[in-house]
């Protein structure tokens, strides 16, 4: 089974930030640059699925050279192969997906496999945007997988409940957090990582779809109210709640 | 040039989140016809939207196209064409999360993600969408003749005007047997809780509850309140709390009318998740905790000594608990 797995590099879950000066992206200055958490469970399930079936992993991210870094964690972690499709500005989803689409149709992989979301643009929409491209079926947040043969059945997280799904190869998926325990890569791996090779290409040009018109930091100010733990105070919060926030 | 909508069936009528997304299509419609489409919704599941602009459905019926993801996609984008719509409007939740972006594409269609504040036209929507998990935010538009949108749920009130006929129409599309498709085989329940995605108030726990023993002391509030229970990240990783009620950066994003966070500390990782609640309190026995920062009522003290006595006081308004 050949499996592609698709990463992504974000801002650390910490990156308290800033608006660049082109008033549209942020400012990159000092922030540090992680694998995209959900991208693990990615990665592992792909490795989990070469165990299994035999087969070979490999791992791509669209970004810049300093992307780099988390196709190393990825051979570092297993994966047999790495690719940069070198893209300094990563315009809008379109762009990124169009990129792996183009990609799978030259690799021809059994499944591709997504983190479900990226952390930094955060909006969901690679894995099902990849999948119509190239005219697969997918499944999005997964939650537990099996493969057997061509059949694939899976579990997906909707509000309130899990759906039970079934597909068949080729397929995309998107891993949900919890599907599976990824594993942390030992220092030798690391090291040799670091000297394994990473096919770079570019992707073929096509115009963005969305256009940002600018970034700009929320208002997120509260009324902040502060009270102590007396009776008088919780009679205060409530009747607060009650008639001037009317929540309840 | 017109809208459509993609609406959700839920009991006697459609999900909230449908009647939100009515009521932002109505807000850049200026005019332009209001359509939508429903998988396998009868007439009188139909009827409530009238009040919220949809004049015209398409009704798609039968579970052969609706348990097929990829048949859903085609359906509504075929719909779109069929209708002119030069927008296509969907919720934000794991339903339009998962099909939007086919739609988009099938359309060639710019797809703004997740959107929270809207404006502009039906021909040229203008949105604002959250990133870095709210710790900024874009505004986007696509650059496309049409446009795909989905709608962060809870984020837009739905509003009614006075009531009017929806007239349904059966939608039967173009079907290409031969797509393969991710087919829905089955539906699983959580047990008893609310969605704390979809919930309209909030109780979360943190750590300050010391044990997954204490929890009762939450579920008691919420149940005050009619909340749903919801938890941090060191909770749910510490085995206390399933996964599902996590928010925060890595679990779910939350906002409802009234979000309490108990025992929570305040990470950074878990404001982006809670930080667009329209009315935060936080209990918290450290009057540092970064937590009272976002808050708009404080109480500092023992959550343990707290709790019940908020819970009863809350109680005697609403009358639960």
């Amino acid at each position: 089974m050949n499996i592609l797995v698709c990463i992504s590099q974000v801002p650390d879950t910490t990156t308290r930030v800033a608006v660049g000066p082109d008033g549209k992206s942020i400012n990159s200055a000092g922030v540090k640059f992680i694998l995209n958490p959900y991208d693990e469970f990615a990665i592992e399930e792909g490795l989990r699925l070469k165990e299994q079936h035999g087969g070979t992993v490999t791992t791509v991210t669209v970004g810049p050279d300093t992307a780099k870094d988390v196709l190393r964690t990825a051979l570092a972690m297993g994966s047999d192969t790495a690719v940069l499709v070198k893209d300094e500005s990563r315009s809008d989803s379109f762009v990124v997906a169009s990129a792996i689409a183009e990609l799978a149709t030259d690799i021809s992989p059994d499944v591709i496999i997504f983190g479900r979301q990226s952390i930094d643009f955060d909006s969901f929409v690679l894995p099902s945007m990849v999948a119509e491209l190239i005219s697969w079926p997918s499944i999005t947040m997964v939650s537990s997988l099996s493969i057997n043969g061509l059949d694939v059945t899976a579990e997906r997280d909707i509000e309130g409940g899990r759906e039970q799904v079934m597909s068949s190869l080729p397929c995309v998926v998107s891993a949900q957090k919890g599907l599976n325990e990824p594993r942390y890569p030992k220092l030798p791996d690391i090291m040799k990582a670091k000297s394994k090779p990473i096919t770079e290409r570019t992707a073929s040009s096509v115009a963005p779809r969305v256009e940002t018109l600018d970034m700009q930091l929320p208002d997120n100010r509260r009324l902040n109210r502060v009270f102590g733990d007396s009776d008088a105070d919780l009679d205060q919060v409530v009747r607060l709640l009650h008639e001037e926030a009317k929540v309840i | 040039m017109s809208i459509l909508v993609v609406l959700e069936p839920q009991g006697d009528g459609l999900k909230r989140s449908s009647y939100e997304a009515l009521t932002a299509a109505r807000s850049i419609a200026s005019g332009a016809a209001i359509h939508g489409i429903v998988f396998n919704a009868t007439e009188s599941q139909l009827s409530a939207a009238g009040a919220y602009g949809l004049a015209t459905c398409m009704v798609v019926a039968g579970s052969e196209i609706s348990s097929k993801q990829r048949f859903v996609a085609a359906a509504i984008a075929e719909a779109a064409a069929s209708c002119s719509a030069s927008t296509v409007i969907f919720s934000a939740n794991a339903f339009g999360k998962d099909v939007a972006p086919r739609v988009a594409v099938r359309m060639n269609a710019g797809l703004l993600a997740d959107c929270t504040e809207l404006s502009g036209t039906a021909a040229q929507p203008l949105a604002v969408r959250p990133v870095y998990a709210g710790k900024a935010k874009l505004g986007v538009k696509s650059t496309t003749p049409s446009t795909v949108l989905t709608l962060r749920p809870n984020v837009f009130t739905a509003k009614a005007d006075a009531a009017s006929t929806v007239a349904a129409q059966a939608f039967a599309p173009t079907v290409d047997a031969t797509m393969r498709s991710t087919v829905v085989t089955g539906v699983s329940k959580n047990e008893g809780s609310l969605e704390v995605s979809e919930a309209d108030m909030v109780v979360s726990g943190g750590r300050g509850l010391k044990g997954p023993e204490n929890f009762h002391l939450v579920e008691n509030l919420a149940k005050s309140l009619g909340a749903a229970v919801g938890a941090s990240r060191a909770v749910v990783d510490a085995g206390w709390r399933p996964h599902r009620e996590q928010v925060g950066q890595t679990g779910k994003t939350v906002s409802p009318t009234l979000y309490v966070a108990v025992g929570i500390s305040g990470a950074v990782q878990h404001l982006a998740g809670m930080s667009s609640s329209k009315i935060i309190v936080a209990v918290n026995k450290d009057k540092d905790a970064p937590i009272f920062s976002v808050a708009d009522y404080g109480i500092v003290g023992d959550a343990f000594e707290i709790l019940p006595r908020l819970t009863s006081r809350i109680g005697a308004i609403t009358g639960r608990g």
